[in-house]
């Protein structure tokens, strides 16, 4: 076996000197000529029948150019899963901040002013604001009974089983919504004209999905519409399904003004309207046996959904997928549901519903460790899934996984025995409380199920005229390092320099469909189908002739330009087979969920200030199994950055809510971690090898939004001795947790 | 050449990455704008607006400003540097040289004003501790690294940098 040269070293980020210098390219950095500036009209309410569009008579209307539902060409709606959101609302409004109308103008001060002069008369209708109301249907605002999707997965039988249990732990917890932040505000720019049709430049994570979207508004056969990915400012999830909002909004504008329009949002209209994590509410009923463990429970999953089902349904998939956690459930039963709400609509968000699901079992565990009396440690270990086991869909754990081996190294990493021991004598006195707390987890790599069969993602590598080699993806780089690891793949499959590869701009009229830029899927499905094609380009060149099996990078270039003299363009294509005897029923929710699963366990080191009520992380520790480590510094960076952004869910990111508009809707008072408020974040990787991806890799990219949240709270109980079901977790709530367990012990005292 | 006169509008005088400009622009414009659609140095990026994010940080005589919080006319006379200004012959300033190898740049918006940031830090402080790093670069927000491959460019950087 050869050894890897390019796989695992850190090599330059391919677009990094563009961004270090500047010159990278985003789409606000666009200007074409005669471009004008697009606005969106919203509702102000949160439900309600349009009766009249009023336009100011003070402005001159004729330099407008305005939009309606009436300039549809195509249907009004933004094709995703069930199409049942509207571009532009028509009769009705559904959220607050839902798309009415659009204004482009070429001055964009102007326009701006313009927004406010357009003022629209509703009949407000009733309209449901939480969880809670949605359930009660009082109100019906979806379909027949408010409900999105729901799933049931049923394992074993739990018939028998709250008899054989020595203690059942019941417990309910809660998340709240989350707004991705990337740096970058949502933008598009738009052309239009009769023969090329519809071609948009914008931020966004999967063309193809912008594409389509764009194909149903305008009614345009495919090679009528491309969608190209400008350089992107962060992402997170949400650039998953927004941006073909913005495309089809900037393209009717241009479509109608015949000139290129250009449309980017700013903070607060990005805050407010565009999409968050769903909040989530989950029940877990556990049947546990004296040594602790677990024979059985029911967990009942809810998530907000907003307005319209957009993504709600597979992210209460992989929420309900993951809300066992780690652990072997012998039966289960997991019900599950997602809701409308008169908010907009809640959407993609690293980790997809897992980071709901699992601060939920990750919380309980340490509670069935208190009632059953053994450590938050013991309690795992004696869960823990082991290989040969199966999951709650009936998964065969096949891969050599020892988590017990894993939390011990991160129980050693962190010292946590010895600092626990050492928190404990120190909290008697002073000002702060310290605490150590565990998260064990999990999390899938790729579309779920038979989802990549569905995706059938297609892949490209081509020689270039220099000899030189390019891969086409539609996978898109928005700083998780996409660029650079594909390079590094088809490099090392062709076993040349890393210089000699680069990646194309993603645009639907030269990549093919990869598919979208999500779920951890990109570096293990579409890594390995950038090897897959890199292979298929040297064995044509070595079966045309013009190259020999072992050769150096000059050969090669020569072969290439050998090859392409005599036969004209050179390329391969690799088109996503899905791994023989994988077996998934869609029905039941049984089966092979994910071709493979990153494991991980954290550990958060927390003081409270008794003063302010202030948490601070004080130490974190982030162990994980994500297969083959391709590049050690990006998957170092990935990690990191995810635990910060699951600090701030645990933290500090609270969105406040009034009837379903978000009014904190500025970085002001929409906080997210600076570089004062984090902790030394220790990232540790192990490698135990995977059968599946390229040169082994698994999915990275969600996994540490997963397990940061219940660490912390779980070290916020161990630091007060007082239980918290609910994140965000503010210093308010602290207080407000610290005085009602004081009250109770002194009724407790006094009874 | 500009136009010599457009209602509400003033020449103002800039001196940017050491090149004298004038721009002919309405006196309360943010410097922001007057940057990126006068002068097309669109390194300079706006993520909030509201001065909390620092993506759009530059240095006006030395200091580091958020220029979307600052009317262009208050520059006037100003020299400012932006992003674009750090490139000498070619050559990258030791900092864009240390967030390229730490990968302290991931999506990179934030990168331009992060880097002039920490341009503003090792100025002040040619040695910094981790502290007087954590909190010269608190004004600057980026959502995708958790800052510490941040932490360790500017370390890398300053390692470098001649001792004043």
């Amino acid at each position: 076996m050869t050894e890897n040269l390019i796989i695992g070293a850190a090599v330059p980020r391919k677009e990094g000197r563009d961004k270090v210098t500047g010159r990278a390219r985003y789409v606000d950095d666009l200007t074409l000529p005669g471009m004008l500036h697009g606005a969106t009209v919203r509702s102000k309410l949160p439900r309600g029948r349009i009766r009249k569009i009023h336009f100011d008579p003070a402005i001159q209307w004729d330099e407008y150019v305005v939009v309606t539902a009436k300039d549809i060409p195509g249907r009004n709606c933004i094709a995703l899963i069930l199409d049942d959101q509207p571009c532009l609302a028509d009769d009705v409004v559904n959220h607050a901040e839902e798309p009415i109308l659009l204004l482009a103008h070429p001055d964009r001060h102007k326009l701006w002013k313009t927004v406010q002069a357009v003022s629209i008369e509703y009949d407000a209708l009733p309209a449901v604001f939480s969880l809670e109301e949605s359930e009660k249907q009082t109100e019906i605002i979806w379909g027949s009974d408010n409900t999105l999707k729901t799933f049931l997965i049923e394992k074993g039988s739990l018939d028998g089983i709250w008899k054989r249990a020595e203690h059942i732990v019941e417990g309910e917890y809660f998340t709240g919504a989350q707004e991705q932040l990337y740096i970058e505000n949502n933008g598009m720019v738009a052309t239009f004209d009769e023969t090329h049709g519809v071609t948009v430049w914008g931020s966004l994570q999967c063309p193809y999905y912008v594409h389509k979207a764009l194909m149903a508004v305008f009614a345009l056969p495919e090679e009528r519409v491309r969608v190209v990915q400008m350089e992107t400012g962060g992402a997170f999830g949400g650039k998953e399904e927004y941006p073909s909002m913005i495309a089809a909004h900037a393209a009717l504008l241009a479509m109608k003004a015949k000139r290129p329009v250009k449309m980017i949002y700013d903070r607060m209209e990005d805050l407010a309207a565009t999409t968050k994590r769903h909040p989530s509410r989950t029940r877990h009923r556990t049947a546990v046996a004296a040594d602790g463990k677990i024979l059985g429970g029911e967990i009942e999953i809810a998530m907000d959904g907003g307005a319209y089902a957009t993504l709600s349904s597979v992210v209460l998939s992989r929420g309900t997928i993951h809300a066992g956690g780690p652990y072997h459930w012998p039966n289960v039963t997991i019900r599950s549901k997602a809701v409308a709400t008169n908010a907009p609509p809640h959407g993609a968000f690293r980790g997809f519903g897992a980071p709901q699901t699992l601060f939920a079992m990750e919380r309980h565990m340490d509670r069935i460790a208190q009632v059953v009396g053994i450590s938050p440690v013991e309690v795992r270990k004696r869960n823990f899934l082991k290989p040969g086991m199966t999951t709650t869909t009936e998964q065969i754990i096949r891969e050599n996984i020892d988590l017990d081996c894993m939390l011990d190294r991160a129980l050693a990493l962190s010292e946590y025995q010895s600092k626990k021991k050492l928190f404990a004598q120190q909290n008697a006195s002073g000002s702060h409380r310290k605490g150590m707390g565990i998260a064990a987890f999990l999390h899938g790599a790729g579309f779920t199920g038979s989802g990549e069969r569905y995706l059938s993602s297609l892949v490209g590598v081509e020689a270039l005229a220099d000899g030189t080699v390019r891969v086409l993806v539609s996978s898109a780089e928005f700083g998780q390092g996409t660029n650079t690891v594909l390079c590094q793949i088809a490099a090392e499959t062709l076993r040349l320099p890393y210089e000699f590869v680069t990646i194309a701009q993603p645009d639907t009229s030269t990549v093919p469909n990869s598919g979208p830029t999500v779920a951890s899927r990109t570096a293990m499905i579409v890594g390995n189908l950038v090897h897959s094609a890199a292979l298929g380009l040297k064995q044509t060149l070595i079966g045309s002739g013009v190259l020999t099996e072992s050769y150096t990078p000059e050969e090669f270039r020569n072969a290439c330009r050998n090859h392409m003299s005599k036969h004209g363009e050179l390329k391969s294509y690799s088109r996503y087979e899905a791994p023989p005897g994988i077996f998934w029923d869609d029905q039941k929710y049984r089966g092979e969920a994910y071709a493979a699963f990153a494991w991980a366990v954290y550990i958060a080191q927390v003081s409270v200030d008794l003063t302010s009520f202030n948490v601070t992380v004080d130490d974190f520790v982030a162990l994980q199994e994500v297969g083959k480590v391709l590049h050690p510094r990006l998957a170092e960076g990935q990690i990191a950055g995810g635990v910060a952004q699951a600090i701030g869910f645990a933290l500090y990111e609270k969105v406040v809510w009034q009837d379903g508009r978000m009014l904190n809707n500025q970085m002001t008072n929409y906080l997210m971690p600076t570089s004062m408020d984090l902790p030394p974040i220790r990232v540790f990787f192990e490698e135990l090898g995977n059968v599946h991806g390229a040169y082994g890799a698994k999915g990275i990219g969600e996994l540490p939004m997963d397990g940061p949240a219940p660490a912390i709270v779980n070290a916020i109980e161990d630091a007060l001795g007082v239980s918290f079901r609910s994140i965000p977790l503010l210093p308010e709530d602290i207080q407000a947790g610290l005085s009602e367990a004081a009250d109770s012990s002194l009724a407790v005292k006094q009874a | 050449m500009p136009p010599a006169s457009e209602p509400g509008k003033q020449q103002v005088e800039l001196t940017v990455n050491g090149i004298p400009a004038t721009v002919l622009v309405y006196p309360m414009e943010r410097l922001l704008d007057v940057l990126r659609h006068e002068l097309a140095l669109t390194g300079a990026k706006e993520g909030c607006g509201e001065g909390e994010c620092g993506s759009c940080c530059v240095l006006v005589d030395g200091q580091l400003v958020n220029s979307c919080l600052i009317p262009v006319a208050q520059a006037n006379g100003a020299s400012i540097t932006t992003i674009e200004g750090l490139v000498q012959e070619q050559r990258l300033h030791p900092l864009q040289e240390a967030f390229l190898t730490c990968n302290g740049a991931q999506c990179g918006i934030c990168t331009p004003g992060m880097i002039l940031a920490a341009v503003h830090l090792l100025d002040k402080h040619p040695q910094p501790t981790l502290d007087e790093i954590r909190e010269g670069l608190s004004g600057n927000l980026c959502r995708c690294t958790g800052y510490s491959q941040i932490f360790e460019a500017v370390q890398q950087a300053a390692g470098k940098s001649e001792p004043k």
